[in-house]
């Protein structure tokens, strides 16, 4: 298993490169210039053009490129070219809302999902699945900055329980850390809890007509026993793939989740240089998301083998 | 399965012990702060570097950490600041000037004459009005550590005006050391003598910016009156929390979250306004100016008849509306200055005040020989004034025949095309929309699309020499009558040959919690001098 774990993050320094190749590329040929964004809107052509000479931006692209490049085989990311602030920095900032944030929506959603997929599964047909499929659909259907708005209101507005935006990093405190977490956790988690929660009903449905749940039943074991440690264990590779694939989606998902709280976290940071043309940025983050994808997909492979034995690397 | 009403009490008495809990754990921590003013900003601020860049939220973060030799006050007068005094040789060719006593950066060293001069050279590199100045200087000499003298190659009446300049790029006075960065580099030390001082390792751009109050700020004793008088900061800190989204930047005033929120999107202010205690004020005495500016290189719009014909149809009534939504927000401003300023006037203006005329604009269409050529009008939908205004002139232009194309994109995109030369068909452009805050255009020095020195100008790139000339007489006008007569010829020259064209001029109202007092009225968001109760 160490020589395939190694062999995949070897395997992660061509994707980036490609990743690195590509979007380095796309920014290149896309419409926009920082330098006129930087110059402001009074400013004339002749200035907008000292600054982009000054910012490199005159260069062409291989040597554009190369350098880029060369800066980060030495481990730097660049600077930002709004800010004047190292890349990683900035992404430094911004890693700990969202992690926080990625965190607390998983609990939510896995926590909430798993035991109402395996509760429809197993009542299923009856009230208690419509209700949880009910709550699926809904959770789907729901944009997520809607329910965002919904939660403010009530909790924020009315209730007057928990604030409406911001962040509070954990080390100023659990209390006020978790108070800024739990209304976007929630937002963000209903969408998963959705989607994993369906595919738990769908994946515990099938393990519940194979004939050795049939037999656990017959043997006069408990309902609750057959549920979780025969069916729930043989169920769980599918289930863990799409929990896998959630965290992938999640880093999309923290976008609007992090504007509506208003969380200075990766995502926020990801549209802002987008809008602005902050090239050192967008490549920083871009290359920071491609090796997170690379490196959740590969936990989730590894999984695999802790909950079905036939499955070796 | 179920809970009993026992066990609901229960639960929802200790949900709300852990939520009471929960506050008042926030509660303490802000306390312990001292006296902290929330402010939600314009903008995010990107840059530190007030002279790299004119966006107009680093002006203002300016304002903050810098101070200024001298600054316009409510009326239109220039006031030292910085300055103790100063003297004018007979000759007019010779300023002296004295800093007061006291002063001092936030590292605790004096202000000398050398941070002086150089803050004001690497100013006079970039801003319009500060290379106008740099032109008609023969040499800045330090005297000695508090006084320093401009010589001047001829008499040029407009010294104190440029360095009391109150919007974009103010001349501020930084360290030497830092000032002495080339004016196309960017700056990273906000080091300045100004009423607050910046916490940069506290600085989290697109988020966050924290100043507090600089202790060893000598004030000047008058009362304040926009950048004029006494910069005295009665927080003890101050958070700029940058709200992206409109709709949580309101829940967040309306919850008490934040203290002040700058601009309001016309939309949430009958929100806001049914709040009693959130004030909903118009704190900008001049607004600011929609334009309409034309590509005057390529067809259709390089030709002056047809630039004639749009200015007969535009009625400023109906961009102001599409820009403010309520009338009492936006009104009609046919100066090419700004109204309520010294030099705005009602020459020529009966071509954008008087009667709209269809007719006499589809003739002008006609005479041009218009003959159907694509007009590329580029909108930014992600800036509601830019978008709103773009939007009336696409219906306007079919109303008189012209083939008009709405190009949307965003503001990054367009500012980028607006740069390009070339016709509508290899990527170039026909009319796009943008505005300025009214102390942009107060005069021929500041008025940058006002210009007509070709390539030399501003975007669109209007070529017209009596213009120029005009602006060249007004440059040597000594009095402020000679001055106005310049401004109301060069007036009367734009609305013959429509360099671009005024829309509307609207305020943007601010919003602040009624526990807020001492917000200055100005054209600029000033934080000195409020006070949170």
């Amino acid at each position: 298993m160490l020589r395939y774990t190694l062999k995949r993050l070897l395997a992660t320094i061509p994707v980036m490169g490609v990743v690195a190749l590509f979007v380095f590329s796309l920014l290149y040929i896309s419409p926009g210039d920082p330098a006129a964004v930087i110059a402001g809107d009074i400013a004339t052509e002749a200035d907008i053009a000292r600054i982009r000479a000054q910012l490199g931006l005159d260069q062409p692209y291989f040597t554009r490129f190369g350098t880029w490049l060369l800066a980060l085989a030495h481990g730097d990311l660049g600077t930002s070219i709004f800010t004047n602030l190292p890349v990683s920095r900035l992404i430094g900032q911004r890693i700990e809302p969202t992690a926080a944030l990625t965190l607390c929506t998983l609990i939510v959603a896995v926590g909430l999902a798993v035991p109402l997929g395996v509760l429809a599964a197993a009542r299923a047909g009856g009230w208690i699945d419509r209700v949880v499929m009910g709550i699926s659909v809904l959770g789907f259907s729901v944009p997520v900055f809607v329910i965002a708005y919904g939660l403010i209101l009530l909790f924020s507005i009315q209730l007057d329980w928990l604030p409406v935006q911001g962040y509070t990093s954990i080390s100023e405190g659990f209390v006020p850390f978790i108070r800024h977490m739990i209304l976007p956790s929630i937002a963000l988690g209903l969408v998963y809890m959705a989607l994993i929660a369906r595919i738990t009903r769908a994946s515990m449905l099938d393990v519940l007509a194979q004939d050795y749940v049939r037999t656990a039943n017959a043997k006069g074991l408990a309902p609750r026993a057959v549920l979780t440690r025969h069916a729930l264990k043989n169920a769980a590779v599918p289930i863990v793939t799409i929990i896998g694939i959630g965290v992938a989606l999640l880093i999309g998902g923290v976008v609007v989740t992090e504007t509506v709280f208003a969380i200075p976290g990766i995502g926020r940071l990801t549209v802002d240089a987008i809008l602005r043309r902050d090239y050192p940025i967008i490549q920083g983050v871009t290359l920071l998301f491609s090796a997170l994808y690379v490196i959740v997909n590969l936990l989730v492979d590894l999984s695999y083998s802790l909950f079905d034995p036939r499955i070796r690397y | 399965m179920g809970f009993s009403l026992a066990g609901r009490r229960l639960f929802a008495g200790a949900a709300a012990g852990v939520v009471l809990a929960l506050g008042a754990a926030t509660g303490n921590l802000a306390l312990a702060q001292g006296k902290v003013l929330k402010f939600i900003p314009e903008a995010d601020l990107r840059s530190l570097d007030p002279i790299w860049t004119t966006a107009y939220i680093t002006r203002n973060h300016g304002y903050m950490v810098y101070d200024v030799l001298f600054a316009t006050d409510a009326n239109f007068k220039i006031q030292p600041q910085m300055v103790d005094k100063w003297e004018v040789s007979k000759d007019n060719l010779t300023y002296t000037f004295t800093l007061r006593d006291g002063l001092k950066f936030h590292d605790g060293t004096p202000v000398r004459s050398a941070d002086c001069i150089a803050s004001i050279e690497r100013w006079g590199k970039r801003d319009v009005f500060g290379q106008k100045l740099a032109e008609m200087t023969d040499t800045w000499t330090a005297v000695n550590d508090k006084t320093f003298a401009l010589k001047l190659k001829k008499p040029f009446p407009y010294v104190l005006d440029a360095l009391g300049k109150p919007s974009s790029n103010v001349p501020f006075i930084m360290p030497e050391k830092v000032a002495r960065t080339d004016a196309f580099t960017q700056i990273t030390d906000p080091t300045g003598s100004g009423p607050f001082k910046m916490v940069k390792d506290q600085w989290v751009p697109g988020s966050k910016v924290v100043y507090v109050k600089n202790t060893d700020y000598v004030p000047r004793k008058e009362p304040p009156s926009w950048g004029a008088g006494g910069k005295i900061a009665k927080v003890d800190r101050v958070e700029w929390i940058y709200i992206p989204d409109s709709a949580t930047a309101a829940a967040a005033i309306n919850a008490g979250e934040v203290d002040w929120w700058q601009q309001l999107p016309p939309d949430l202010i009958p929100v806001l306004a049914k709040n009693k205690d959130i004030k909903v004020d118009n704190t900008d005495p001049l607004g600011s100016i929609g334009i309409l500016r034309f590509n005057h290189l390529q067809p259709p719009f390089n030709n002056q008849k047809l630039r004639q014909a749009v200015l007969a149809m535009v009625d400023q009534n109906d961009y102001a509306i599409a820009i403010a939504g309520d009338p009492k927000n936006g009104k009609a401003c046919a100066s090419f200055f700004t109204c309520g300023t010294p030099l705005a006037n009602t020459a020529g203006s009966d071509a954008l005040s008087g009667k709209r005329d269809v007719e006499k604009a589809r003739a002008l269409v006609k005479e041009s020989g218009y003959k159907g050529e694509k007009i590329i009008l580029m909108t930014a939908t992600d800036q509601p004034i830019v978008h709103a205004q773009a939007l009336v002139t696409q219906e306007m232009l079919r109303k008189i025949g012209l083939n008009v194309e709405l190009a949307a994109s965003d503001w990054g995109t367009l500012i980028t095309r607006r740069s390009s030369k070339e016709g509508v068909d290899k990527g170039g452009w026909s009319v796009f929309h943008t505005w300025f805050v009214g102390p942009d255009i107060t005069s021929p020095a500041l008025n940058s699309p006002l210009r007509g020195a070709g390539d030399k100008s501003w975007f669109g790139w209007p070529t017209d020499p009596k213009l120029e000339e005009l602006r060249d007489a007004w440059f040597a006008a000594q009095t402020p009558a000679d001055q106005k007569k310049v401004a109301e010829e060069m007036q009367k020259r734009a609305f013959e040959t429509v360099p671009y064209i005024p829309t509307a001029q609207f305020i943007i109202p601010t919003a602040y919690r009624t526990n807020l007092s001492g917000v200055i009225i100005s054209p600029v968001t000033f934080l000195w001098n409020v006070e949170k109760k």
